[in-house]
């Protein structure tokens, strides 16, 4: 292999969806750390603009540009790098350069796949060879079939028998497939795998054994180490991105564990794996036999987690093999003295939860299975498994949900144990508390015992012990079992920080352990900690340099993603710059904010209020900086300031003021700001009485998030009746909050930074939808294109004025409703927002380092300029509507995007077009099926589709739009609806891919119901066909289709954008 | 970071009694695992730990322990195999900490899979000691295994201060007694030094034992050797005569010799050192394995020297430096042959990664060669499994 390589090109993996998500942040950033210190340039193609992988500092050059065959090509045209890293972008880039070298372009342009290469990807990925490759080294794999067509897949099953696993080949997060028992479910589940993937899988079953995944690392002189192995505690059946996961396993005695090391070790070799792969195994807890399920040979979630779990930077390492580095040449890089080459020791446990958000989503389905569902994951360290797994509840939620106080309600404990859903962890500890039976839980779970009896023993403390009489030793024994001091107080009718205090007094206080790689064996000086209250020492001592703790974002979800582990690490680099001690908090193992170099200390621990106190403690700190972590961390501010923990930036009470909607309400009166109308109800008639104020639609939103109840638009009385009832629990406890919904306004944001009340940047960003959507859903643009100055003028003016009442410090945004030029605000968020590296990298201004800047009062006043630039950033929402079954892919006024891709052009509909594919759809064929609901949308669309029929498109209509267009003379083809169940219908052309792109407007807010407009957009989802839902994006799209064509966009990097005059 | 001095000052905060759990009031409720400040009062009591270096450690001590155990305090860093560990007799005289937290997920397997049928380890030092075991081999927990067989069983929470402490101080001696817990102790407290015995001697077969009938005959010298060695090699052609340590075996009919893992200070094995050096005359090949790699170079001419803590773990990085391939490897020694007394025919052929300590030992010309690790794993990596294969080859 030549190790001479002078450029190398790294591929991302685009926007955060369900199954591949922060973690390739992660392993991308690494990656280009790990090369550029070797001395290489590095190409980056990714247009996940909020990721820490695509900020100036981390690539030589950088493409905010779509991860299709077609750029990448360009881009290798053009950048002519040498070598090509496939590993470290998900599936994603694993796909395009698989594409890549099938048609030659590497060849023809000669560069060199780095690592594993491409043949022993092929293999990995297509499971017919995969199973063919170890069968020749005696390796068992699951008895199955690979069938291309139904009635192969039916030969299939006379061999295997009932039940069968369904697989569709080249997938991630094993999407497509399923378990299927019946004959009918099987017909079902093998067409629709096979409309997705040429090719699929029909296997034996191995419900209920367990499942164990080792992470492997080969050089190419074939050395090989598994830096980590993980057992899921929910057995087969259930994804792995589904399941609770521990490191290193806890059930397989010496004989399994080493068996499957050594056959994990034995498959990368023989695969021919150079760099990082996984391989999982199913193994039968009956009599010890196993079966390799699969194998990733690229950096995966479960890299991620391995690497968090261990302390071994695997995506570091794994590029530096992919150069051609000996294990054995590297330093491991937390002792700084010993190898590389060697497999950690733990001496804690590591638990990882997954972060569901189905609640988000009306109309998906809650049972877990084979598809993963997850949106993000926490990781817990402790010294017990107990505490551990508490520990991680509680991240998942910033400590609002523990196991003992959790808000679900089940009616029929067994069957949520035996059919899975996202609260099953719930369910179990609910059904020991009731005293259910260990065997009975394991026969309907196939949970192991081990795991069953932990739980069984917290519910049993919480149940006989917590409440009795506190004494040292039983509160000891409580904090051993990782129960909070808010739960202990809420038994004992007291609040925390009563029991905080008493735990303080008695010497109580959890000790901070370094994690090191080798279970204390070496020295090391590791900066990475957790915290246990197994311990008497601690490993390390206070720093005595008056540290700034960064809370970081805790674990993804809908509305809090990989953007804001941007911000806080961009935080952590800024203060380190100017020379500050600085500590990161943060759960989540997807991130680049627990990377143990991007900080001097980083805890990870829970972003809860005792947890943080406790580290804060320890530490002695100068101050913390909540505003960059999002949410979570942001509610900690008034709860920290409350027991005088200094926070740094904006002064608490005024972060009260604007997140208190009665505080800032009332803030904006004296203003003289307008606001949308809203009032707070606690009961229909209340309700009632603000509708006949105001008028319909209304927005209607749960003060009470965490029941999950969704924010809502109520059209009618019958409607706002219904949403106060089913929103149970309404009461002056937990009141709705009902606002005026502005129909066909323009929604803005001002994202910046300020200075004791003084504003040092902002910029406008502009959303194309209209008004109703919500603003994480929302295609935004910057600079804006469509405003009046008169308007920029005024939005201005308000945040000047917002910002400088409540002196703000440090990060800010606004959003703003503008209707001819009457403009009111929303809400104003005094915390770095989703959109700040959107804006910071289309700007080419670092708000966060200004935003840093303010907080530590240096100087930073300058000439930013954010709203006249010689390009245009489009950011577009990424929806994960095809891993939801059910979910009604409608954009609306609650979050459903799992993440964002933003690309820069030299005009709005050039940005527009690029960020639009770079959210990995496609229009595959000049037809279009247009379902539009409604004369005014029917008449906004008009001219758009005349010329799409003037630039040959075919046009498929259904009724109402069919009638509308050729009564005003533009040919198209007449469709049916589902519901009239007549031909030729929706159905048959969305099924034969007759269809290149679906435009279906609903005519006015979502209503929930399923009508025919879900079925067309469902269906669409379903068989991935592009589907517009939106007026103002289908004007825009339906323009791009004719005017533009992707060949001749000039292919710029974010450099030369920036460096343009 | 922290200093040994911190963990004694912290140490004097720890104020375990050894009290009552509260769950344990419940016993119809049954706690899945004892540690330091839950466990049942029948079956522990407080107790200490103390080390020659000064430092107390406070626990609970397992009722079936005698009055007072003595022995040198190790640590191993493997996360599994804790029966193959505590079988081990190389661990004779030692009480073994493990740096993993939880010990005992999987309970304890039928005899015939221990590496011996005796437990020769003076005692066990656990966080936590998991009696919640559903494996399919299991036979008995972990706790009945120990009592079972008179192991003192220590329960102290933070075996990773421990841990750093043995790795900042070397290995020390140490005593566990439930007696005086709290006294201010005189500093006359007697530790025993378990190398000043002959530990091989007392974990020997005492009498010759035959195992299969195949073509190749293998004298295996018996110094504490593991049953996995007798399983490895008799995958072989093999017929293997175990010998006493003590056994001369030079005007015996052989094809091979192999000397076994075994305890202590190699240099108290005396005898089995001078029927090596006579048998080496012979030019058969030999194989040695940890002890057994010790005593060849001893017998060689070259000295060991006891390393500060040991090796004991299952992620031992060596390198073969002929062939410049690494292998994980499972290890349990305290001693290592030192490198500039090798004579001259001889040649190091493995080295640690971490520490560059010699693992192997090999001549240049003859069929002697020995590892300092543990090909036969059990517990741990079976990445050197090869090295029988090697072996037998060479008969």
């Amino acid at each position: 292999m030549n190790s001479s390589y002078s450029k190398i090109l790294i591929l991302g993996s685009g926007g955060l969806r369900i199954g591949q998500a922060g973690e390739f942040d992660y392993s991308g950033s690494q990656a280009l750390k790990a090369i550029r210190e070797e001395g290489i340039k590095t190409v980056l193609v990714n247009p996940n603009i909020a990721t820490v992988q695509t900020d100036e500092t981390m690539a030589d050059v950088l493409y905010l540009q779509p991860l299709t065959f077609e750029v990448v090509s360009e881009i290798i045209k053009k950048e002519k790098p040498d070598g090509l890293l496939l590993g470290f972008g998900g599936q994603t880039a694993l796909n395009v350069g698989l594409e890549l070298e099938e048609k030659g372009i590497l060849k023809q342009h000669e560069v060199q796949v780095l690592g594993t290469p491409v043949s022993a990807i092929r293999i990995s990925e297509d499971r017919g060879l995969f199973k063919e490759s170890l069968a020749a080294i005696d390796v068992l794999t699951p008895k199955s079939k690979v069938a291309t067509s139904l009635h192969e897949a039916e030969q299939a099953i006379e061999a295997i028998g009932f039940p069968v696993m369904i697989r569709s080949g080249y997938s991630l997060g094993g999407l497509g497939s399923g378990v299927v028992h019946t004959k009918d479910a099987f017909i079902a589940c093998v067409s629709e795998a096979l409309s997705k993937s040429p090719q699929i899988l029909v296997e034996e079953y191995l419900h209920g054994w367990k499942e164990i995944e080792y992470e492997v690392l080969r050089d190419a002189a074939d050395n090989v180490i598994t830096v980590c192995n993980m057992e899921n505690m929910d057995p087969m059946g259930i994804h792995t991105g589904e399941s609770i996961v521990v490191a290193p396993s806890q059930t397989l005695n010496n004989f399994e564990y080493h068996r499957l090391r050594e056959i994990a070790c034995a498959v990368a070799r023989h695969i021919g794996i150079v760099g990082e792969c996984n391989v999982q195994f199913a193994l039968n807890s009956e009599n010890g036999e196993y079966r390799v399920i699969e194998m990733n040979a690229r950096l995966s979630r479960s890299s991620a987690l391995a690497s968090k779990a261990t302390g071994y930077p695997l995506a570091s390492i794994a590029a530096k093999l992919a150069l051609g580095k000996r294990l054995d040449q590297l330093k491991n890089t937390i002792t700084k003295d010993t190898t590389a080459f060697f497999e950690p020791a733990l001496d804690y446990v590591v638990v990882k939860i997954p972060k569901w958000d189905i609640g988000k989503l009306r109309s998906a389905n809650h049972t877990i299975g084979t598809e993963m569902k997850s949106v993000g994951e926490v990781m817990a360290i402790g010294r017990s498994f107990s505490e551990a797994l508490q520990k991680g509840v509680r991240m998942l939620n910033g400590g609002q949900i523990e196991l003992s106080t959790h808000p679900y309600h089940f009616t029929n404990h067994e069957e949520e144990i035996g059919t899975p859903t996202d609260h099953r962890l719930f369910a179990l500890y609910d059904y020991f508390k009731k005293k259910g039976s260990v065997q009975r839980a394991k026969e309907l779970s196939c949970i192991d015992s081990w795991f069953l009896n932990h739980l069984k023993q917290i519910a049993d403390y919480d149940r006989i012990c917590i409440g009795k009489p506190l004494t040292k030793e039983r509160l000891r024994e409580a904090k051993q079992l990782g129960f909070s001091d808010r739960y202990i107080g809420m038994r004992h009718k007291r609040p925390e920080a009563a029991i905080r205090k008493i735990r303080i007094r008695w010497g109580i206080t959890p000790f901070i352990k370094q994690i090191d790689t080798l279970a204390g064996e070496f020295p090391a000086r590791t900066n990475y900690l957790y915290c246990t209250y197994s311990g008497t020492n601690n490993d390390i001592e206070t720093s005595g340099k008056q540290p700034i703790v960064v809370l970081g974002s805790g674990p993804y979800s809908i509305g809090s993603s990989v953007e804001f582990d941007w911000c806080a690490v961009n935080t952590a680099r800024m203060l380190r710059k100017f020379g500050k001690y600085t500590v990161i908090i943060n759960s989540n193992p997807e991130t680049v904010s627990t990377d143990y170099d991007e900080s001097d200390r980083l805890y990870f621990e829970e972003l809860t209020l005792e947890r943080v106190q406790d580290i804060l403690d320890f530490e002695k700190i100068k101050g913390v900086i909540i505003s960059v972590g999002g949410q979570i961390a942001q509610n900690l501010a008034t709860p920290l300031h409350m027991n005088t923990y200094p926070i740094l930036g904006t002064a608490p009470h005024f972060i009260d003021m604007a997140e208190d909607r009665g505080k800032f309400s009332a803030l904006l009166g004296t203003l003289s700001i307008d606001q949308p109308a809203w009032e707070r109800v606690t009961n229909f008639k209340h309700a009632l009485s603000f509708a006949r104020r105001i008028g319909y639609p209304i927005l209607v939103r749960p003060s009470y998030v965490l029941s999950g109840a969704a924010m809502n638009v109520v059209r009618s009385d019958e409607a706002l009746r219904k949403y106060i009832d089913d929103a149970s629990g309404v009461s002056l406890d937990h009141p709705v909050v009902l606002s005026q919904f502005i129909m066909g306004a323009k929604e803005l944001e001002i994202d910046g930074v300020a200075c004791d009340g003084e504003i040092i940047v902002q910029a406008i960003t502009e959303h194309i939808e209209n008004a109703g959507v919500h603003s994480g859903d929302a295609t935004v643009v910057i600079p804006p294109q469509r405003l009046y100055m008169e308007t920029i003028r005024q939005t201005k003016d308000i945040a000047h004025k917002i910002v400088r009442a409540l002196a703000i410090t440090g990060p800010f945004n606004i959003q703003f409703i503008a209707k001819n030029n009457d403009i009111k605000v929303i809400e104003c968020n005094v915390r770095a927002s989703r959109s700040f590296p959107f804006v910071s990298k289309v700007t080419n201004v670092n708000f966060i380092e200004l935003a840093t800047k303010a907080i530590l009062a240096i100087p930073c006043k300058g000439d930013y300029e954010t709203l006249e630039l010689n390009h245009v950033g489009v950011k577009h929402p990424l929806f994960s509507y095809s891993r939801l079954k059910g979910s009604d892919p409608v954009a609306s006024v609650e979050m459903a995007s799992t993440g964002e891709v933003a690309c820069i052009g030299d005009t709005m509909p050039e940005a527009f077009l690029l960020s639009w594919l770079a959210t990995e759809q496609n229009v595959s064929q000049k037809k279009v099926l247009l379902s539009i609901g409604g004369d005014y949308s029917k008449a906004k669309l008009f001219e758009a589709v005349k010329k799409l029929e003037q630039a040959g498109w075919e046009i498929y209509a259904t009724e109402g739009t069919h009638h509308y267009l050729t009564q005003r003379g533009v040919g198209c083809i007449f469709v049916f609806k589902f519901s009239e169940g007549l031909n030729p219908n929706i159905g048959d052309i969305i099924k034969k891919h007759s269809i290149g792109l679906i435009v279906n407007i609903p005519k006015g807010p979502r209503t929930g119901a399923e009508t025919d407009g879900y079925y067309i957009r469902r269906f669409a989802i379903d068989h991935h066909i592009p589907v517009i839902t939106n007026l103002q994006i289908a004007r825009i799209f339906l323009q791009c289709m004719t005017d533009l064509s992707v060949e001749k966009i000039k292919l710029r990097s974010w450099q030369e954008y920036m460096n343009r005059t | 970071m922290s200093s040994s001095s911190h963990f004694i000052k912290q140490k004097n905060k720890l104020k375990v009694k050894g009290n009552v759990s509260s769950a344990q009031k419940n016993p119809q409720e049954g706690f899945f695992f004892y540690k330091e400040t839950a466990a049942p009062h029948d079956l522990f009591r407080p107790a200490e730990l103390i080390l020659n270096t000064g430092v107390r450690c406070k626990g609970l001590l397992s009722s079936w322990s005698q009055e007072v155990t003595h022995g040198e305090i190790v640590f191993t860093t493997g996360m599994t195999g804790y029966v193959e560990t505590i079988t081990d007799p190389s661990y004779a005289g030692q009480v073994i900490t493990f740096t993993y937290p939880l010990i005992g997920n999987y309970g304890v397997p039928a005899q015939k899979y221990w590496e011996h049928s005796t437990i020769s380890a003076r005692g066990v030092i656990v966080s936590e000691a998991s009696i919640n075991q559903t494996h399919y081999a299991n036979i008995t927990s972990f706790i009945e295994w120990l009592r079972g067989n008179q192991v003192p069983l220590f329960l102290c929470s933070d075996t990773r201060a421990l841990t750093k402490h043995i790795r900042e101080h070397g290995t020390p001696l140490g005593t566990l007694s439930a007696s005086g817990v709290g006294k201010k102790h005189s500093s006359t407290r007697k530790f025993l030094d378990p190398a000043t015995q002959n530990l091989v001697a007392a974990v020997s077969i005492t009498k010759k034992k035959i195992y299969g009938n195949g073509a190749k005959r293998i004298i295996a010298v018996d110094c504490g050797m593991k049953e996995n060695i007798i399983r490895e090699l008799l995958s072989f052609d093999t017929t293997i005569t175990r010998v006493p340590y003590s056994y001369d075996y030079s005007e015996d009919v052989f094809d091979g010799i192999f000397v076994s893992n075994g305890p202590g200070d190699p240099a108290m094995a005396k005898e089995t050192i001078a029927i090596l050096e006579k048998v080496m005359r012979q030019n058969k090949p030999i194989f040695g394995i940890c002890l057994g790699s010790q005593l060849l170079a001893l017998a060689a001419g070259a000295k060991t020297y006891k390393l500060p803590y040991g090796h004991r773990g299952q992620n031992q990085p060596c390198q073969d430096l002929v062939s410049g391939r690494c292998y994980i490897t499972s290890q349990n020694h305290g001693y290592a042959v030192d490198e500039k007394t090798l004579p001259k025919d001889w040649t190091v052929s493995f080295r640690n990664l971490n520490d560059f300590s010699v693992e192997g030992v090999a001549h240049r010309k003859k069929p002697f060669f020995s590892v300092q690790f543990h090909p036969e794993a059990s517990p741990g990596p079976t990445d050197t499994r090869f090295l029988f294969k090697k072996f037998i080859d060479l008969l």
